[in-house]
């Protein structure tokens, strides 16, 4: 490993930016924000950079390291050929705010537009309900998102085609996803999935499942399940035709 | 007064970790209306670092547990100094938060018959801890903001809190700047929560993230209120050691929880050499008992390593002293032993414990299941805080009320694993509530101009200096270097003193402090303005530890290695003074009803 | 919603990936195209589909057709003249439906045939899109439908791989079991097939994913269970299958043309 490395940093707002290079020393187990962290410490003290937790718990410090989206403080710098600048710069998905920070208000402001849980009534008279943990554990996968929203960065409906207005992306898919497959959940969501969530615009590039930096499944164990819900909700005359019958 | 974007709630909610979240639902379902703001994005607050599990008596997996075993292990753990009426509530009401969440949508491990699951946990007398695997914050904090954004309330991200403002006596409001365009924000409201949490970023090696710099603390001790315990910081015995960088992240005590056994380079498990007297009964004598406990055997007693955080965290300290420590400076905390005990212990272990296979996996090359962690103290939590009235969370300032890490009493000397995620719930709602009446009762507050002009003006002093002066990161880096050597786990007189002489000297190298650029997202600016609060908290610690000379929890002297029962009447109290000066004083602990008293005789 | 981002135009293939991002793409294209292009072919051929017991897998079903596999005899009189006849032409597009619109395989082919987008994060040629939200893409949601139907035409392999044991001899008499390469071939053909088949993601869908508490239902969690095992790696058994499917025909028609020779095991 070189002493030093040079880190090639995008600066600049939602006006325009550029790369700048910046030579910092590096040693041992150290990760992207550690790098970021010290040339911001030593050169730059008004880079502008997203972190909490460091341990890639909280999914603050998403960008976009050599073109691969990524958590900074996740990306070891032993995992990047170090002979050439390592390029660091902002998910692209999203709206510049400032050098390595993005504008992902978009986000919140979609997961408020799904509808909430909505259990059913509680199975034992002290208010509390069952559940078996083979139910659990297929949304549990789900629930370890923390909304780096790097599959949204990645995804390129949104990436490429803007689709902003029309696609909630692969994060709140997944959302969608807990909620739906949720063993205590009664709400129906499969028409706003199809209209308002879009999620015919999935075309299963499975880019999103790739990025997770929790490893989870996006795209065989949340969308495509959800995608077959759907089916039977609005597209397969047989499943309409057996609740029919089976309501009378 | 100069205009600025001005915001009116009824209650305003300072932080949206779990305490701030479950506040503002509580308020925002009373029917007034709250504003809640964040430091940082919506759900990224600390409390997603939370992982071992919420301690709550629902007795599910032993159904000897009830809240009386809970309020004595709470009140054992903190060495008798907590506030007891926090305790008994947070004892009592703890199981119904934690069935709330569930019907909020809140997934937690099951149990056979598809109840709630408990595990283990230092200190805990019965399995407590309702968890996800080791991802319990996440669920947590994810289950409130997924509930709360639905329950009308306004909320305002990467915006800081600089000053309280105040009317009279009483809160008025808060003075902040949003961080993206750098714009400063007055808020007026009726009442103020703060749910700012800790105060790790203080110390150099802590597992705290960047936010935990003392604002609660600080905006509360600036405005009036007092804070106590302050001494009282816990120091985690597994925090990670190597590499480098990631010093100080928190390795979980559910790894011992689930079996895993502390070791010196000698391979000797220390923790059986040095067994309290106060937890001897219920401590294993040998290592198959201990395995035994952790495999959910009711009649086994604990092992060693499951002793309180504090004892623990010494006795690692001890053992690199004594040269025995790991290569890095630790000791190892091995629990790929189980191979020897269960079958599938690999599968066990990753199934168990995800992200701390997949933590030392990616950051440290190290295969959990295979090879033993390299694990050291690091600072993890303050017991004290802003001081609070057990019933209601308000503080001495009217309207200002406090809840979670950022309030102080139900914890005392130490804190238990567990009971900080219960800790939110309990008193994050019962501040929601509090504050809501309060403010229903109030008339509007007023705004002083001057107030928010001074506060304006002293935000943007660090652009003035000049920035070839001393950047803010490095005054940053002097203090957390001289806390951590001066006033960490093993403390002393001479050392204290000399860390406030050096409080002095940055206190006026932080006030030199200059920073370049813009205001739109300036770090640097951002880490100039919480110098302050860093500042004030710190010295409120070492104030705080220099007055209690004794060693009692989290708070260990040198030169007092002794508990001393006479120090257990009091707590230890700051405030400003009217020349700006820092007031420490003895306040007597009210002495506790017969009957609490009679439960701690029985569960003992 | 909030107005579209500010980011920097983004031209066909450009990326700030350092890797081979294409090389996947590009295989995916020729090696399906490949297929593509020999199954289209053969599926006119009319000839050399059978050999001794062994039915090519693109011509079963054969329910018009010269050979003595066929169902109802030669070819339809209804079946316009100046139409190129081959029993292939009846059956094979369900198969080939089922792998148009399999999940897996329309990931695979938008990237590799479409560039949309070509690689992960690298721009796209085109800017409009629909997505499988409007009429064409839309059809993929009949995926179920193939997948039933592909089930039945599966169970006829497996009944023309089991044939493919029983040997007539020259000199006439009952069928007698034996074991050539070609037996080998369609039964191989018919395990990677069931693989992908039962491994399909509606199939998981239908098999318990469908339910929500699919632990009050033993069954439905063992089917899911195994299901979703061989979901796993749909990709695996999609490829592995694609090619045996292909190679089976080769196997029979080269066999038939007399340019390899079916070796006899048993």
């Amino acid at each position: 490993m070189p002493t030093t490395a040079t880190f090639r940093i995008w600066r600049g707002n939602a006006q325009g930016g550029k790369f700048e290079d910046y030579a910092t020393p590096v040693s041992e187990g150290m990760v992207v924000l550690d790098a970021v962290h010290q040339i911001q410490a030593d050169q730059a003290n008004d880079l502008a950079v997203r972190w909490n937790c460091k341990a890639g718990k909280c999914g603050s410090c998403s960008a976009e390291v050599n073109g691969q989206p990524r958590l900074m403080c996740m990306t070891r710098l032993n995992q990047l050929n170090l002979d050439e600048p390592v390029t660091v710069e902002p998910m692209r998905a999203f709206p510049s705010i400032k050098d390595l920070v993005t504008d992902v208000s978009w986000n919140f402001r979609v997961k408020k537009g799904i509808r909430p849980f909505k259990p059913r009534p509680p199975d034992a008279p002290d208010g509390t309900w069952r559940m078996q943990q083979a139910d659990v554990e297929r949304v549990q996968e789900f629930r370890k998102c923390i909304e780096c929203f790097l599959c949204q960065d990645v995804c390129h409906v949104l990436r490429d085609h803007k689709q902003f207005d029309g696609f909630v992306g692969p994060r709140f898919l997944t959302y969608a996803a807990a909620l739906e497959m949720h063993p205590l959940d009664e709400e129906r969501r499969a028409r706003e999935l199809k209209t308002t969530h879009g999620i015919g615009y999935c075309n299963i590039t499975k880019c999103c499942t790739k990025v997770c930096p929790e490893s989870i499944t996006i795209t065989d164990n949340a969308i495509i399940p959800l995608k077959e819900r759907v089916v039977d909700e609005l597209y397969d005359p047989t499943v309409k035709l057996l609740r029919f019958f089976r309501r009378k | 007064m100069a205009e600025y974007e001005t915001h009116e709630y009824e209650v305003l909610v300072i932080g949206a970790g779990g305490a701030g979240l479950r506040a503002a639902i509580e308020a925002a379902a009373a029917g007034v209306s709250v504003g809640l703001i964040c430091k940082s994005l919506l759900g990224k607050a600390h409390t997603v670092m939370a992982e071992g599990g919420i301690a709550a008596a629902l007795s599910n997996v032993d159904d000897r547990d009830n809240w009386k075993v809970h309020f004595t292990d709470t009140m054992r753990g903190g060495q008798y100094v907590n506030n007891w009426r926090m305790a008994e509530l947070h004892a009592k009401e703890a199981p119904d938060r934690v069935r709330e969440l569930e019907a909020w949508g809140a997934l937690f491990d099951r149990t056979d018959d598809g109840r709630i699951l408990q595990r283990n946990f230092g200190g805990h007398r019965y399995p407590r801890l309702a968890h996800v695997g080791d991802r319990t914050g996440l669920e947590m904090i994810r289950t409130l903001q997924d509930h709360g954004i639905h329950k009308g309330m306004a909320v305002h991200m990467e915006c800081t809190v600089v000053t309280l403002l105040k009317d009279g006596p009483r809160v008025a409001g808060a003075f902040a700047y949003e961080r993206e365009r750098g714009r400063f924000k007055v808020f007026r409201a009726k009442a103020v929560i703060l749910a700012t949490g800790g105060v790790g970023r203080a110390f150099k090696i802590t597992s705290n993230s960047w936010e935990g710099t003392g604002d609660g603390h600080s905006l509360a001790y600036h405005a009036g209120a007092e804070l106590m315990d302050m001494e009282f910081v816990q120091f985690h015995p597994t925090g990670m050691v190597w590499p480098p960088s990631v010093r100080g992240l928190l390795v979980t005590e559910a790894v011992r929880g689930e079996g895993g056994v502390l070791k010196n380079s000698t391979g000797r498990r220390f923790m059986f050499d040095d067994i309290p007297d106060l937890y001897r009964a219920q401590t294993a004598d040998n290592e198959d008992e201990g395995f035994r406990y952790t495999q959910g055997d009711t009649n086994a007693r604990r092992p060693p390593e499951l002793l309180t955080r504090d004892h623990v965290a010494r006795c690692i300290m001890r053992e690199v002293k004594a040269g025995r420590g790991s290569p890095h400076g630790g000791v190892f905390l091995d629990i790929s032993w189980i191979k020897a005990r269960l079958p599938n212990a690999e599968e066990h272990i990753r199934k168990k414990l995800p992200s701390m296979y997949h933590q030392f996996k990616q950051l440290a090359d190290i295969d959990i299941t295979k090879e033993p962690m390299e694990i050291g103290p690091t600072t993890h939590y303050i017991m004290g805080g802003v001081r609070v009235d057990g019933e209601s969370q308000m503080s001495t300032v009217p309207g200002l009320f406090a809840a979670g890490e950022c309030a102080a009493g139900i914890n005392g000397a130490n804190r238990l694993g567990g009971n900080s995620l219960s800790d939110l719930l309990v008193f994050g709602k019962r501040a929601g509530e509090y504050s809501a009446k309060f403010a229903r009762e109030q008339k509007p507050p007023a705004i002083d101009a001057r107030q928010v002009d001074d506060a304006a003006k002293r935000a943007v002093e660090p652009f003035e200096r000049s920035a070839g002066n001393e950047g803010p990161f490095q005054v940053q880096f002097a203090l957390q270097e001289l806390m951590q050597d001066l006033v960490g786990i093993v403390r002393s007189e001479a050392e204290m003193r000399r860390a406030l002489a050096g409080l002095e000297a940055l206190k006026q190298r932080a006030d030199r402090a200059g920073v370049a650029g813009h205001r739109e997202f300036n770090t640097g600016w951002h880490a100039a303005l919480d110098l302050r609060h860093l500042l004030t908290v710190s010295e409120a610690i070492t104030r705080s530890a220099l007055e209690r000379k004794e060693s009692r929890g989290g708070h260990f002297r040198e030169d007092y290695p002794d508990k001393d029962p006479a120090a257990g009447t009091f707590n230890i109290v700051v405030r400003k003074n009217r020349d700006g000066g820092m007031d420490v004083v003895r306040t007597p602990i009210p002495p506790m009803p017969a009957a609490l008293k009679a439960i701690i005789d029985e569960y003992k | 919603m909030s107005t579209a981002p500010v980011v920097l135009h983004r031209r066909f293939g450009h990326t700030a990936r350092r890797d081979a991002w294409w090389i996947q793409p590009l295989l995916v294209f020729f090696a399906l195209s490949t297929f593509v292009v020999y199954a289209t072919w053969a599926a006119f051929q009319g000839e050399h589909y059978t050999y001794g017991p062994y039915l090519s897998p693109f011509y079963s079903p054969e329910i018009f057709g010269g050979s003595p596999h066929s169902w109802f005899g030669a070819r339809p009189a209804l079946w316009p003249g100046f139409l190129t006849y081959s029993p292939a032409l009846l059956i094979l597009p369900i198969p080939a439906l089922f792998r148009v619109t399999c999940y897996y395989c329309r990931g695979a082919y938008y990237k590799s045939f479409w560039a949309d987008p070509p690689a992960c994060t690298v721009g796209e040629p085109r800017h409009s899109y629909w997505g499988e939200n409007s009429f064409p893409l839309v059809l993929q949601n009949v995926h179920r439908y193939l997948l039933f139907l592909s089930v039945f035409v599966l169970l006829i392999l497996a009944f023309d791989a089991y044939a493919g044991f029983w040997f007539h001899d020259p000199d006439g008499g009952a069928p007698r079991f034996g074991i050539g390469v070609g037996s080998l071939v369609l039964t191989a053909n018919v395990v990677l097939l069931a693989g992908y088949l039962f491994g399909c993601h509606s199939m998981r869908h239908v098999a318990g994913g469908c339910v929500d508490q699919l632990s009050r239902s033993p069954l439905g969690s063992r089917t899911y269970a195994c299901v979703s095992c061989l979901n796993r790696r749909h990709m695996v058994w999609a490829w592995s299958s694609l090619f045996m499917v292909g190679f089976a025909d080769l196997y029979v028609r080269l066999c038939s043309m007399g340019v390899w020779t079916d070796f006899r095991i048993l």
